[in-house]
């Protein structure tokens, strides 16, 4: 099993939560993050003294795959939240030992 | 009704005057929570409610001191020209009497006095609540309630008894031949003496940990355009209510104050685009606050298009004034100075340019200007060593700083025991009622 994690522009989920749904992933997690890679952050200005603000807020979407799946899905969510421009984000995936279904108590694939 | 000929000049009741005056006295007083929210928002979210108790302390204290010596010391017989005896009609004494037919009020031209305490008292806490914005997120509340206590007997009552209640600045001063002083709801009394006293009080307290290089945003800008919004409603109270009557004079007083402060947002924000490159809501929001100071002294002699001109040269004047204190380094936290003394020097001063009858501008020579000046200047001086000899001797004694700890950690939980904002289920269980 896999997790794929992807780091992505706010405005573009929506788009990568239907292409995920359409793809046939049934289930995933969503949060709220904040950081910065290339794109760096920006200034803001409040009564004359200026900020950089080095963080920018991002969503952090998790989905736990089959080890088959898991290009696939990289793929999905690349396509749907790509908007060409800096700060697009990045999607990476890392191998899963165990995954636990709680309601039943299921180990394994079976619980996915 | 012998009574009543003791008590003022015995006129008859005007009700439309009276009511107008109890509405005003509502909204003034009105300012003070629109302060509290215009100040809140400006802090961190840690501080939050420590910069908004600091409002409502001054709501607190004042209320009471107010009646006690407050009236008495602002409109008693003069000591020396500098204030009221707070003897003579301390707790209000002769203000009305008590008689087996019901209550006498002293009247003066038609209006009860009892109103006029009720709006002069308005008065007295914004000003002392506008200071608390230089010495935000670092000050023991105990302090400063007793600071506010002191200041407004020291400080306010000297000065409202020095403009308005006959003394030394007034049109019964001497500086009256040259040209009677103008400052129609509080230009000297509250703006300069309030801006004059955030800048010793930011000296002597002292800069926040980390004033100039930590980060310290507004944390919640809707609550400041929530608090301009209210100021300037309740700013109708502060400048048509100083006609004192509904009349026209508190229509153009209406009018000045509205155009005003349009004209001052404007400059404000043209200011932020040309050198930010950015038109902000907390410029806007600043703007409204600068235009409506300016106004205050000025709002019964100027015409609405002498208003725009003096509204829109306080918009600029303070978006460039709240820089200062960075290159200066004095911390006055959310620009009490920058905006308060500024634009008030600049309304009061203005005066003698733009006043439709005595002003420069419009052919009357130069005495309007010269007695602007020396009131201002006066104001200025005595707000200064009043302040510098309250905040020393509170240093001295009770300490105004809280613990280092306590202001890096939050003021807010460290002296009030509370937190503004539940960001994250913290698994709070209730331990004990106290009933």
């Amino acid at each position: 099993m896999k997790l794929v994690t992807g780091i992505i522009q706010p405005h573009r989920l929506d788009d990568v939560k239907s292409a995920l749904e359409a793809a046939g992933v049934r289930g995933m997690t969503v949060s709220e993050a904040s950081g910065y890679g290339r794109q760096k952050g920006h200034t803001e200005v409040y009564r004359g003294a200026e900020y950089t603000v080095d963080l920018v807020p991002k969503v952090r979407i998790e989905v736990l795959v089959d080890d088959a799946d898991s290009t696939v899905v990289t793929d999905v969510i690349v396509k749907a939240a790509q908007t060409g421009k800096i700060g697009d984000g990045k999607v990476w995936t890392v191998p899963v030992d165990d995954v636990a279904r709680v309601r039943t108590g299921e180990h394994g694939p079976g619980a996915l | 009704m012998v009574v009543a000929e003791v008590l003022g000049d015995g006129s008859a009741l005007d009700a439309g005057n009276t009511a107008w005056m109890l509405v005003s006295a509502s909204l003034v007083l009105l300012m003070t929570p629109g302060l509290a929210f215009f100040y809140g928002g400006m802090v961190r979210s840690k501080s939050v409610l420590n910069m908004m108790m600091m409002s409502f302390g001054a709501m607190a204290v004042i209320g009471v001191v107010y009646v006690l010596w407050g009236w008495s010391m602002s409109y008693g017989s003069s000591v020396g020209g500098l204030f009221g005896n707070p003897v003579e009609q301390f707790g209000l004494k002769g203000i009305f009497e008590s008689t087996p037919d019901g209550y006498v009020y002293a009247m003066s031209e038609g209006l009860p006095v009892i109103v006029d305490v009720g709006f002069q008292v308005t008065f007295a806490i914004i000003t002392v609540a506008l200071i608390s914005g230089a010495i935000a997120d670092r000050v023991k509340f105990g302090t400063w309630l007793v600071f506010t206590g002191l200041w407004v007997t020291l400080s306010y009552f000297p000065m409202a008894h020095m403009v308005w209640g006959g003394g030394l600045l007034s049109g019964d001063g001497p500086f009256a031949s040259i040209a009677e002083p103008i400052d129609f709801a509080g230009g000297t009394v509250v703006h300069i003496n309030a801006g004059a006293a955030a800048l010793v009080l930011a000296l002597v307290v002292g800069k926040r940990k980390g004033f100039g290089s930590e980060p310290m945003r507004p944390h919640n800008l809707p609550f400041v355009m929530l608090g301009a919004a209210l100021l300037w409603f309740g700013w109708f109270g502060f400048n048509a209510g100083s006609a004192y009557g509904a009349t026209g004079d508190a229509g153009l007083a209406w009018v000045n104050t509205t155009t005003a402060t349009a004209a001052a947002i404007i400059g404000w924000l043209a200011t932020e685009k040309i050198r930010d490159g950015h038109a902000t809501s907390l410029g806007a929001a600043s703007g409204v606050v600068a235009g409506l100071v300016a106004i205050t002294p000025a709002a019964g002699s100027l015409s609405p298009l002498g208003s725009i001109i003096l509204g829109v040269v306080a918009g600029v004047l303070s978006a460039l004034a709240v820089g200062l204190k960075y290159k200066w380094g004095y911390d006055d936290s959310l620009d009490v100075v920058g905006v308060h003394l500024v634009a008030g020097l600049w309304g009061t001063v203005g005066i003698g340019f733009l006043a439709t009858e005595t002003g420069l501008f419009y052919g009357g020579g130069v005495n309007q200007l010269v007695v602007q000046v020396i009131i201002a200047l006066v104001a200025v001086a005595f707000s200064l060593v009043v302040t510098a000899v309250i905040a020393l001797a509170l240093k001295a004694t009770l300490g105004w700083r809280v613990s280092e700890d306590a202001e890096v950690g939050g003021i807010d939980l460290a002296v009030h025991g509370e937190t503004a904002y539940e960001t994250i289920q913290q698994g709070s269980v209730i331990k004990e009622v106290r009933a």
